[in-house]
């Protein structure tokens, strides 16, 4: 088919129905690099998006004819999934690919398998990686879009998106929110996304935890660091809490968890002195009991479950804005 | 804003249009879109179990007026719905932009109805194509018919209108510009004369 059927004269199909995106955009690897727009863009998307999840035919045939290939070095249940949903719903092929029994063991190198992968016909790759950058050496070096989904303690940017999207659709807007990021920022990929996110959409992002486990040497404009969480709880918007390993506390990073949740747990207490409209965030997988009670997390304010509903729109919105990219 | 300024801006950097014609004015587009309502009304024989839905953008502001006059002709309230046609485009992937997807909204059941589709324009027929299956995926209607304010010609699929505002033929250097008072400021349909349509990627794309 050609291209050629919408550039003469006008077009039914060319610009009148639709703008054009503003910019094409190859790759999602951190929200660093995400301008006001580019973030603005994605949830837009993800609303049109989530009017599709909304039909009794929940597909839409965006992505016929597309290869996305799932390829996680690393466990995971929500992310994976999400993408997969979120691919098939656009109706693209789906295949899905973990290192355990694979090329991988035999000793095949992260590029010759992303190269091998693009050869069998992918379009876009899905990576997740316990090392910081791979994303971003797959990205250089295969012929296909890259989503990152989690790269070492670096970055999770579809996660923080489907966040800003939830306090978006919740509150109505990012600007000027407060935002509490709470526990172990240090090892998590999910805060660090969100803080270039909320900062870059004009939120104040206050990143509460223990000294041992706070970034000291994350600074941006429009964040802090604050270890009395009872001091701020009061006066956020969002309070998003972090699963906290126990293996931090076998490290001695933090005495132990039951004093942990003693001064940073989201328990009932300190919910009570949140503001009324407050939100609870949680990006999971949680350690109920330990950064945050279980009640509180099943609790009104909580919107841990809408958070997974709508990492689906999210990505699909991704997926569809990745994948007419050309190469 | 007048109606001039706003195409050149729709138009992004393109090349501008080296004439202009006024094809219908608005008066011409209100006796058309009345015409239309008498059309659909005898057509149909009532507006009973009749869907307007508009094609995103300048078919919902026309829909919403064509329900206006089924109001006054029949005093019965026809339900408008929104449809963005993006994600089913025949050509996603092959542009070097993706178009953004716009939002949809049905209010009602389309199972069982009759659907009046409303866009301004009618050309190739392929938003008709995507319009159609994007309606099924909402269920399935008794009957879609198609309401178009300008018909201008040249036809790449086995679609026709069931009611048209103007036949207007055109060759395919030309641009018909429909222009609405909710989104342009005032009423109008321009014929233009352009070497291709400003859209910032066609001048590559034209030589293919």
């Amino acid at each position: 088919m050609s291209v050629r059927l919408e550039t003469r004269g006008n077009s039914e199909l060319g610009t009148q129905n639709s703008k054009p995106a503003a910019q094409p955009r190859k790759h999602c690897l951190d929200l660093n690099d995400y301008s006001a727009e580019d973030i603005q863009q994605v949830l837009d998307t993800a609303e049109a998006m989530q009017e599709v999840l909304a039909r009794p035919v929940k597909k839409a045939p965006g992505l016929r004819g597309k290869m996305v290939v799932n390829c996680f070095y690393e466990s995971s249940t929500r992310t994976r999934v999400s993408f997969e949903v979120a691919a098939k719903n656009l109706s693209a092929d789906v295949v899905n690919f973990s290192a355990g029994g694979s090329s991988v063991e035999k000793g095949e190198s992260l590029i010759d398998t992303a190269k091998t992968l693009v050869a069998l016909g992918a379009n876009v790759i899905i990576i997740r990686h316990s090392m910081a950058g791979a994303a971003h050496v797959v990205a250089r070096n295969a012929g296909a879009a890259v989503i990152n989904a989690g790269d070492g303690r670096h970055a999770h940017p579809s996660q923080a998106l489907l966040d800003l999207y939830t306090m978006r659709a919740r509150i109505g807007r990012l600007r000027g929110l407060k935002v509490a990021i709470v526990g172990d920022v240090l090892h998590s990929r999910v805060a660090r996304s969100n803080v270039h996110g909320l900062t870059r959409m004009g939120a104040e992002v206050i990143l509460c935890g223990p000294a041992t486990l706070l970034p000291v040497n994350l600074q941006l404009p429009g964040m802090r660091f604050e270890h009395n969480l009872d001091a701020i709880i009061g006066d956020m918007d969002v309070v998003m809490p972090l699963r906290i390993q126990k293996e931090r506390a076998e490290g001695g990073l933090i005495p132990s968890l039951r004093e942990y949740r003693a001064n940073w747990g989201i328990t009932a207490q300190r919910v009570a002195r949140m503001r009324g409209d407050a939100l609870i965030m949680h990006p999971g997988p949680m350690n109920p009991g330990v950064e945050i009670d279980p009640e509180v997390a099943v609790s009104p304010r909580s919107v841990i479950e809408s958070q997974v509903s709508n990492g689906v729109a999210i990505r699909m919105a991704l997926l569809y804005l990745l994948a007419g990219a050309p190469m | 804003m007048t109606p001039n300024t706003d195409t050149a801006a729709r138009n992004g950097n393109g090349p501008s249009p080296t004439s202009s014609k006024v094809i219908m004015s608005a008066e011409d587009v209100r006796r058309a879109l009345t015409r239309i309502a008498h059309e659909i009304t005898e057509h149909n024989r009532g507006v009973r179990n009749l869907v307007l839905v508009g094609m995103r953008t300048r078919g919902i502001p026309l829909a919403r007026r064509l329900a206006e006059k089924l109001d006054e002709l029949e005093n019965v309230q026809v339900p408008v719905g929104e449809l963005d046609i993006t994600l089913y485009r025949d050509d996603i992937g092959m542009r070097s932009v993706q178009p953004l997807v716009g939002s949809t909204a049905i209010p009602v059941d389309v199972s069982g109805k009759v659907i009046v589709l409303v866009d301004d324009v009618l050309f190739t027929g392929r938003s008709a194509r995507a319009a159609l299956d994007a309606l099924i995926d909402y269920g399935r209607p008794k009957a879609i018919q198609l309401a178009v304010l300008v018909d201008r010609g040249h036809r790449e699929l086995p679609i026709r209108p069931d009611y048209v505002g103007k036949n207007v033929p055109t060759s395919h250097d030309e641009d018909v510009a429909v222009l609405v008072r909710e989104i342009d400021g005032a009423d109008a349909v321009e014929i233009r004369a352009v070497s291709s349509f400003g859209f910032p990627v066609s001048g590559e794309e034209a030589g293919q």
